[in-house]
């Protein structure tokens, strides 16, 4: 009986007890260590970092251990954390065309400056089970070449310079920009607000969304302007400084999608933008956030809001997987005041039935609080 | 903890960092000052999920200090698995002390009840709160409610409680029953039976209500009108047991089912722990013998 | 002379709790007086009771507007800055909250942010700095918060106040909320609560 009188505290004691020896597993085995995470399963520790909004790749693999290897749990264990950390600033905007590129593809052009760049991608591999990584075999150093200096340009840049697509968004001057952490959701949103809500939401729930725009819920045309995957420089401005201080370097992915737009009342023809920029290496996740965001642009260019993904309240209200699985979650606490109080009513409501045939059957509250 | 876990991640008194305490203290004097209104705010990831009473947590930790004596329910009971687990937060991460005695306690929070013993002036109630909308379920969307509280435009309230009367011949909600408060705003008393209702009704006691997913405080400051939604011809009413407390005779009191065997035996005792050991050990009246120390495991 | 850097609280975190509990008991029972159990130091005008209650209230996040009094106190506008971080806000209707040392000189209400009807809770809170809750002339308040009724005497007051508060009142649910910051402790006005009308 999980809601005991009395000895919730000694079954709560015994379950933690249970859990972290399930946790170690067989005490045979060597525990797992955090660089091994760190080095081994770098695109969970990745995600975690991603979803939890923190860069900080030993505390995101430490939370990956503490969970047992459960990513969403690994994810709240860092929003809980980095949610109590003071705010000192924020950066300047990073430049992804300054980017150390480690992996660099555009679909829309065959060849373009800078070259197509591969990087370590699973998307040539066969996907054949190897079992000589379970025997733990020798792996070859990679091919290296020293890194271009110039800056990589932009898909975005070369279509702009035909005019052909619409402008990098820009902040208004008298506004600062938004923080979803600090101030608490207005609908509807600005872009700024509305990408940082996308950033730190489920890859999952934004992969579905993105597939649902592209199987005709909320077309938006789109092709791989150009995904990158490198380091960018972090800079911050210190009112008593003349210069922007280096805070150090993280690794981000970045997706533009280019969107076929015929025009509207509201905008010309032109090529429109949606926009996926996610901490660490995340190409799919960066993708879907991209898909979202082009397609939660629907109102700015006119577009009648008519599928799930353009539906900036229901997309933002549900794409946090700490709060839906929280809430989810919750349905197993303790229900029984309310449901004591629905037995009541549901026992009333059939004598009453049994006596008056015409009347409907019960209706009760749906969602159990 | 390991000394270097420690190292790389470390907590303020009561968990919160003081910049996001100075923000829901705004938000809660705010809420005072507008009883009933929803005031957003800027809700922090909680170490316990969301739905779990985070934005209770997040009131208690932003008003606790180091002399408050903390009472954590569900259900109306101490030893429920999710008051423990919040009441240890708070001794862990406030040191402060706690209490499963109404009376004694300064801070109750609580999740679906409302204490038996009366509060007084000197406590503060904190409701964990899921859903703080009342008409979320009539219209889904903010942006429609927030204009419906705006206008004070609450005929789809009422519609709705008109059908379930058309339907039923009387009112079919039996838990987070809307109220209105001073004569403007209604409101969500969360989840507790309408059982309670009564109870926030020009109550001695600070409420305050916090949905931490939903980003939502709001407050109702002492002796406040709280009035239950109702038609003049099908008046507010709550549900009566027919029985007293098999415990502690209790009558008057808001009981719980228990189910005793699978053959049907059941019986029927007090939802607030506190409240009925307090009145057996005063010599309450024990209609059936029973020892809930020995049926837990 | 004050220092700058000196006159914050000496226990930010308990003193910021305990204040907090003053300001909420007293906005929760207008009329009701509460003693600080912490004060600030700050230099002239600001008032320990009423610095104490910005540097628990007020922080990057919050505009603050200051009275033209205290605009022009340097040393003042300098504590405030260094110690709240608090930005100053350009205009009162631009300030979550601001901060009056001469309210018998205070610009009307409702020149303040009264918020929206969708979000009242986008208005300012006032921080009186003021003599006295008891010499003042007296005044009877009603509203929630209050079982029956609450007499405080604050001065000063702005011109007209009662009628302003009135006015204040109609807003509703718009409108600002006042914290009284007196040395023998604070009192607070939140937008419910009426003030009754007296003979004379």
């Amino acid at each position: 009986m999980y809601v005991a009188v009395k000895g919730g505290e000694a079954a709560i004691r015994n379950a933690h007890r249970l859990l972290a020896d399930r946790r170690r597993g067989n005490r045979d085995v060597p525990a797992l260590r955090l660089d091994q995470i760190v080095e081994q399963l770098s695109l969970g520790v990745d995600r975690v970092m991603a979803e939890g909004s923190l860069y900080d790749r030993e505390l995101a693999a430490l939370a990956i251990v503490q969970s047992r290897g459960d990513l969403i749990e690994a994810i709240f264990l860092v929003r809980a954390y980095r949610t109590t950390l003071p705010r000192f600033g924020y950066t300047r905007p990073v430049d992804t065309a300054a980017m150390l590129v480690e992996r660099r593809i555009s679909a829309t052009y065959k060849d373009l400056p800078g070259g197509q760049l591969l990087g370590p991608t699973f998307d040539y591999t066969h996907r054949l089970l190897d079992p000589e990584l379970a025997a733990g075999g020798a792996v070859e150093t990679p091919a290296q070449r020293p890194a271009d200096a110039e800056r990589m340009s932009r898909v975005s840049e070369i279509l702009a310079g035909e005019g052909l697509i619409e402008p990098d968004g820009e902040l208004p001057v008298d506004r600062d920009v938004a923080d979803i952490t600090r101030e608490p959701l207005e609908f509807p949103m600005e872009r700024d607000a509305r990408l940082q809500a996308l950033a730190r939401g489920d890859e999952g729930f934004l992969l579905a969304l993105g597939y649902s725009t592209q199987r005709g819920y909320g077309r938006t045309h789109p092709f791989v302007g150009e995904i990158r995957i490198g380091e960018v420089e972090l800079e911050l401005d210190v009112p008593e400084l003349p210069f922007a201080v280096p805070l150090g370097r993280v690794r981000v992915t970045e997706c533009q999608m280019v969107n076929q737009f015929k025009g509207s009342a509201k905008a010309p023809p032109q090529f429109t933008r949606g926009y996926g920029l996610v901490f660490g290496q995340a190409e799919r996740k960066a993708m879907a956030m991209s898909l979202c965001d082009r397609a939660l642009r629907a109102r700015e260019f006119g577009e009648d809001v008519v599928a799930p993904a353009q539906d900036e309240e229901f997309v933002v209200s549900h794409l946090d997987n700490v709060q839906s699985t929280g809430f989810v979650e919750h349905l197993k606490l303790p229900h029984y005041v309310d449901f004591q109080a629905e037995l009541d009513l549901v026992r009333r409501m059939r004598a009453e039935h049994g006596r008056t045939p015409a009347v409907g059957a019960a209706e009760t509250k749906e969602a159990a609080e | 903890m390991s000394a270097r876990t420690s190292e790389i991640a470390s907590y303020n008194f009561a968990y919160l960092d003081e910049q996001t305490k100075r923000m829901i203290r705004r938000a809660i004097l705010k809420g005072i000052a507008i009883p009933g209104y929803q005031v957003p705010f800027a809700s922090r990831e909680m170490p316990m999920p969301y739905g779990w009473g985070t934005g209770g947590v997040q009131i208690t930790a932003s008003i606790i200090g180091r002399d408050d004596v903390l009472k954590v329910i569900d259900q109306g009971a101490d030893d429920t698995t999710n008051a423990v687990s919040i009441r240890a937060f708070f001794a862990r991460v406030a040191g402060v002390a706690v209490t499963t005695e109404t009376a004694k306690a300064t801070i109750i929070q609580t999740r679906h009840r409302i204490p038996e013993h009366p509060l007084g002036e000197g406590q503060v109630l904190v409701y964990q709160v899921p859903i703080p909308e009342p008409l979320r379920y009539l219209e889904p969307r903010e942006t429609e409610t927030r204009k419906m509280h705006a206008l004070e435009e609450y005929g789809l309230m009422h519609v709705k409680l008109y059908e379930d009367i058309a339907r039923h011949g009387h009112i079919a909600t039996t838990y987070a029953y809307p109220v209105k408060v001073e004569g403007r705003y209604v409101m969500d008393p969360s989840p507790t039976p309408k059982f309670d209702n009564p109870k926030m009704h020009m109550s001695p006691a600070l409420q305050l209500f916090g949905a931490g997913r939903e980003k939502r405080i709001y407050a109702l400051p002492p002796y406040t009108r709280v009035v239950s939604l109702d038609f003049e011809d099908h008046p507010f009413e709550v549900q009566r047991f027919e029985q007293p407390c098999a415990l502690c005779g209790a009558r008057n009191v808001y009981l719980d089912e228990v189910i005793l065997d699978d053959r049907g035996g059941r019986m029927f005792v007090c939802s607030d722990t506190d409240y009925c050991e307090k009145r057996r050990d005063e010599g309450g009246v024990a209609a059936n013998p029973f020892e809930p120390d020995e049926a837990a495991t | 002379m004050t220092d700058t850097l000196d006159g914050g609280f000496s226990d930010p975190v308990f003193a910021a709790q305990g204040v907090f509990r003053a300001v909420m008991d007293a906005m929760a029972r207008p009329g009701s007086i509460r003693q600080l159990p912490a004060l600030a130091a700050p230099p002239t005008p600001l008032t320990p009771a009423g610095a104490a209650v910005a540097l628990t209230l007020c922080d990057h996040e919050t505009a603050i507007w200051l009275d033209p009094v205290l605009q022009a106190a340097r040393g003042a506008v300098a504590w405030l800055g260094f110690h709240a971080g608090a930005p100053l806000a350009r205009t009162p209707a631009e300030a979550q909250f601001a901060i009056v040392s001469a309210p018998g000189d205070c610009i009307a209400l409702e020149n303040f942010s009264q918020g929206t009807q969708e979000y009242p809770d986008r208005s300012a809170t006032l921080i009186f700095q003021i003599e006295t809750l008891s010499g003042g002339r007296k005044l009877v308040l009603k509203g929630p918060g209050i079982a029956t009724t609450a007499t405080i005497a604050p001065a000063p007051l702005p011109r007209h106040f009662v009628e302003q508060w009135r006015q204040n009142g109609a807003r509703f649910p718009r409108g600002v909320d006042i914290v009284l910051a007196a040395p023998e402790g604070i009192a607070c006005l939140p937008r419910t609560t009426r003030i009754e009308p007296q003979e004379g």
